[in-house]
């Protein structure tokens, strides 16, 4: 049903240049690693903070509304390298098994990190349980691991 | 023994070949290569960006460094143990490959950087450690942190490719800078 929206990706011109450009794909791609350490960065200061496994003296509101904008601008880099990578090699994506994947868990990752790991972050911590703190670093890191781990795998299947 | 030689024999071993030829295992470590990126550099990343002042400000440095970096080296382990695995597996290629070459040297000089900054100015923190204004020395060694490791993972990503590889024909400074050989040929 998606396929041709795939074909049509494929014909762009930004994903025929990167194509069949030597050097394009590589430079994005490194861009795209960069970006993929920066928001890991990003997310384990908080989720590791959340967890209660570093920084425990340090209250986590402040410390998240800190690294919000470290967040946000990695996703922003990691979606817009990402989407030309894809632009790139749409049709092999529609084909392999982890990219779908990948894409599932992306749209999960990102609305959980944005509604409820945003709101138990920012909540007062005596009101909210510290079991809460360490169920949502749990799914927050399982849940972009498993972007990360699969968006690995599309180079493979 | 040449490097040629000598790798060529380490390539041949049977641990070498099982694991380039291993369908599951050279994927894995290739992943886990790339994913402790997160755990490593996202970690010194925001270590470099509170030196620079850019980023959790409130936190005092030493809490950072004392509650972030032991998990950033736990990660530079499973960082170096999967890389030498990946080197392993296809030793003759990255050994004579011009951006493994350069990632090894910048990693040389990431460590000095580092080394620096832990026995200079990180020696008087207790002078800036809750300063939303960190000395000159210390944000040097974090933008100079920053550049190093970005131009490694660059490094990094490009050895996948064989644009320079000595089985072809190169320019005279790439057969010097690799260390191409007639046994290539």
């Amino acid at each position: 049903m998606l396929l041709p929206l795939f074909e049509w990706c494929e014909a762009t011109a930004l994903g025929q240049a990167i194509r069949e450009s030597l050097w394009l794909f590589p430079v994005i791609e490194s861009i795209h690693l960069l970006g993929l350490a920066m928001i890991g960065g990003a997310l384990l200061v908080v989720d590791l903070r959340l967890f209660g496994l570093a920084l425990r003296q340090q209250p986590v509101a402040p410390l998240a509304r800190d690294v919000h904008p470290w967040l946000v601008g990695s996703l922003a880099v990691m979606l817009t390298t990402g989407i030309m990578l894809f632009l790139s090699e749409s049709i092999r994506c529609y084909y392999s098994p982890p990219f779908w994947t990948k894409m599932e868990l992306l749209l999960v990752a990102i609305l959980f990190t944005f509604t409820v790991r945003r709101k138990v972050a920012l909540a007062d911590e005596k009101r909210v349980g510290p079991i809460w703190g360490r169920l949502v670093a749990f799914v927050s890191l399982a849940l972009w691991f498993g972007v990360g781990f699969s968006g690995r795998w599309i180079a493979f299947y | 023994m040449t490097l040629f030689r000598f790798t060529e024999w380490l390539q041949n071993t049977d641990g070498s070949t099982a694991l380039r030829e291993s369908i599951l295992v050279y994927p894995l470590v290739e992943t886990t290569h790339v994913l402790t990126l997160t755990l490593f550099l996202g970690l010194i990343a925001m270590m470099d960006l509170r030196l620079l002042g850019l980023a959790m400000r409130q936190v005092p440095v030493t809490d950072i460094v004392r509650r972030l970096l032991p998990w950033a080296i736990g990660g530079f382990v499973l960082s170096v143990i999967s890389g030498v695995l990946l080197f392993y597996s296809s030793p003759v290629r990255f050994a004579h490959n011009i951006f493994f070459r350069y990632k090894l040297i910048a990693l040389v000089f990431a460590g000095a950087n580092a080394w620096a900054f832990h026995t200079g100015i990180y020696r008087k923190v207790t002078d800036w450690d809750r300063g939303l204004l960190t000395p000159r020395r210390a944000k040097i060694a974090g933008a100079l942190s920053l550049a190093l490791w970005a131009s490694i993972v660059v490094a990094g990503r490009m050895i996948a490719y064989n644009w320079f590889d000595c089985d072809k024909p190169q320019p005279a400074i790439v057969n010097v800078l690799a260390g191409c050989s007639g046994d290539f040929r």
